[in-house]
């Protein structure tokens, strides 16, 4: 029953709070969402901790996806790498796993991601800058040459052809005689967000999709352990979108994977439970963490009311983050160190599965092993030295948080209802929806920054007049050199008509709609090469360049 | 009579395979709300189709992003095809991931400018407008 003194307590802290200076910086999320400067029981609208907060390992998942979370198993330490030969790459693993790290994950350089062979005149200039030069079968075979592929994960980085890089990885894994039924990691798979963000995409959405699918479809019947898509807001953030955006844009996407899916007659409690994601992990503590139980519980209501998937397991969202790169700054990199760090303890105080954190140097260049090094440290310290990892979901009740929590998932909402009134995804995507809604955001913040509504330390506030440079990693174009010169004398032993077989019965099924897996398997093996299979491809199904332009 | 000043045009596009275009799409909009005529190329330019619509399109500047680290391959061929092309009066501006180190080298070739992470877009702004000239036939 409410008192006197309880009424004035509120009434004077009213007072007080409309007395007080503000500073110049508006209070808002790095999402422009404003914050008030107290949260109260009173801010909870209509939350029910039965429901709403729930238990960990339990529908709706608000406080994590497993019971005990980290008090019994750590995130996996898991670093992106890549960069010029399978063999440097490969010497970058084992390097990152004698540091500490727990798990793999692959980047591709940009001639691989966009589906082009080390040789092709397109690729001139860019061969293992941005991550591995991949091509073909041996490249993936010397890429994990001393990994034991029946105990490590590893994650791979890419998109339009996943189909093919997929293939090639368990046709080395078959080739080292390997169980597929053992494998574990991730392929990212995820082609929608290419054509909301990231551009790496090369046939049109619903071909691309077709082959996400057959991934997901192959993988579900033949490698039970492996997740089939990381489906991502990272890259959605990264253009510049918002929290709510990164989040709405990212579930909206998953949920036509599973339309997708069922349409081919597909099980969704075969292959929800495979079905992973990404997200950004971006400097606004509690707007981040927010954002991640806000995915949880979004997710499994669509998946266990809408659906209908009846295995747990399909109602949990699983998800690795990444710290945002687009946050680093190239003035006092050593900064950097600081945003990833708290960017980390967002991630973990989300609740992620799996994390990498960004080194300091990566606005300039790939990182150097000091920075990489660095950059791992900063996980380890989180896990080891802080004490969140003790308790699970250590902010929930937090009044700001489960109110921000709840907005989320509203504005996420207000999302959807737009995609299905635009047409559904492949309409939206067409419609320009989500890129327009990205752009604006990202315009937006820029002239918040310029304006300095937001506060950028060592870029538009505290300026170092003589930043001293750091020593970043150079990649030696002797790469390109070297893996142009591969191709041409594998080109030379191979068994050419074999290749062409190969290559006319990846183009047969993809003409019959049938899954393309089996064939771009056999394919891998004849040693056809990422380009000549996407080539292949492209004669079916054509070329986008719909979103490519403003 | 000073003779009137039309609009800067500005051609902006992405060399080589290099997908991000947040930045420039960005400038793009702060450009055009400065009055500037913008023409955004977009992705995946060949140097010979940006040179082209460069020409075609008469443009008082070209800007390039790169994040790729491609830099130094597509910016020489760039502007030797501009050269080539007799539009050596073009300023070109090149922003993106580009390592300290390479600036001086790129400045050398000719760039105009190179506006790295953390450009203010008033600063690219006051840039075209201070060196750009009233029109010319």
């Amino acid at each position: 029953m409410s008192t006197a003194t309880d009424c004035s307590a509120a009434e004077r802290w009213l007072q007080e709070s409309a007395a007080a200076p503000t500073r110049d910086v508006p209070p808002t999320t790095v999402s422009s969402v404003p914050i008030e400067p107290l949260y109260t029981p009173e801010s909870l609208n209509g939350f029910d901790p039965e429901t709403d907060l729930g238990y960990p390992g339990q529908y709706p998942f608000t406080r994590g996806v497993h019971p005990t979370m980290y008090r019994s198993r750590l995130w996996t330490m898991r670093q992106f790498a890549g960069f010029g030969s399978p063999r440097q790459t490969n010497e970058r693993f084992r390097f990152l796993l004698e540091k500490g790290q727990t798990g793999l994950s692959t980047a591709f350089d940009l001639p691989t991601l966009m589906g082009l062979d080390s040789d092709d005149p397109r690729s001139l200039g860019e061969v293992g800058r941005l991550g591995v030069a991949v091509d073909t079968l041996d490249d993936v075979q010397e890429l994990f040459a001393g990994i034991n592929l029946a105990e490590a994960s590893v994650s791979m980085t890419i998109n339009a052809p996943a189909f093919i890089i997929m293939a090639f990885f368990l046709a080395n894994a078959r080739n080292q005689g390997v169980d597929w039924r053992k494998l574990r990691g991730t392929i990212q798979n995820d082609i929608l967000k290419e054509f909301h963000a990231q551009n790496e995409f090369v046939f049109p959405p619903e071909a691309s999709v077709g082959l996400v699918a057959d991934v997901i479809e192959f993988c579900t019947h033949h490698v039970p352990q492996w997740n089939t898509v990381s489906i991502s807001g990272y890259h959605i953030r990264e253009a510049g979108s918002t929290a709510a955006q990164e989040l709405a844009f990212t579930l909206a996407d998953g949920f036509h994977y599973v339309d997708v899916c069922l349409a081919r007659g597909i099980d969704i409690d075969a292959f929800a439970p495979r079905l992973s994601f990404f997200f950004n992990a971006h400097n606004d503590v509690f707007e981040e963490v927010a954002k991640y139980r806000a995915a949880r519980v979004l997710w499994a209501g669509m998946l266990r009311n809408k659906y209908g998937a009846q295995n747990e397991n399909s109602w949990k969202l699983r998800f690795h983050a990444q710290t945002a790169g687009c946050s680093l700054q190239d003035k006092q990199p050593e900064v950097n160190l600081m945003r990833v760090a708290y960017q980390a303890l967002a991630a973990v105080l989300g609740g992620c599965q799996s994390l990498h954190t960004n080194s300091m140097d990566e606005t300039l260049a790939l990182p150097s092993e000091h920075a990489a090094t660095l950059s791992l440290r900063t996980q380890q310290v989180l896990a080891y030295e802080t004490g969140v990892t003790n308790t699970v979901d250590p902010l929930g009740g937090s009044y700001f948080l489960e109110a921000l929590t709840q907005q989320m998932q509203h504005e996420a909402r207000a999302y959807f209802d737009q995609i299905e009134n635009k047409g559904g995804m492949i309409a939206a995507i067409e419609s320009g929806f989500f890129r327009r809604e990205i752009a604006e955001s990202a315009f937006t913040y820029q002239r918040e920054i310029d304006a300095k509504r937001k506060i950028i330390v060592g870029v538009n506030v505290f300026q170092e007049s003589d930043d001293k440079p750091l020593e970043t990693l150079v990649i030696d174009a002797a790469v390109e050199k070297e893996k142009v010169e591969n191709l041409r004398k594998l080109k030379a032993r191979r068994d050419n008509s074999a290749v062409q077989r190969a290559l006319e019965t990846v183009k047969r099924a993809a003409s019959a709609k049938q899954n393309v897996m089996p064939a771009v398997i056999d394919a891998a093996d004849a040693r056809c090469t990422v380009g000549e299979i996407m080539n292949a491809l492209t004669d079916v199904f054509g070329r986008y360049d719909g979103a490519a332009k403003w | 009579m000073e003779p009137s000043s039309h609009p800067i045009r500005v051609v902006l596009a992405k060399v080589g395979l290099d997908g991000h275009d947040r930045g420039i799409k960005v400038v793009a909009r702060a450009l055009r709300d400065a009055g500037m005529e913008v023409i955004y190329a977009g992705l995946w330019q060949t140097p010979e189709a940006v040179v082209r619509t460069v020409g075609d399109e008469d443009a008082d500047w070209l800007g390039l992003s790169i994040l790729s680290g491609a830099h130094l391959t597509l910016v020489p061929r760039v502007l030797q095809l501009l050269s080539e092309a007799g539009l050596d009066q073009v300023g070109v501006l090149v922003g993106g991931i580009i390592p300290e180190s390479d600036i001086p080298k790129l400045l050398d070739m000719g760039v105009a400018r190179v506006f790295g992470p953390g450009t203010a877009l008033p600063d690219i702004v006051a840039f075209l407008r201070e060196r750009s000239q009233p029109s010319h036939a």
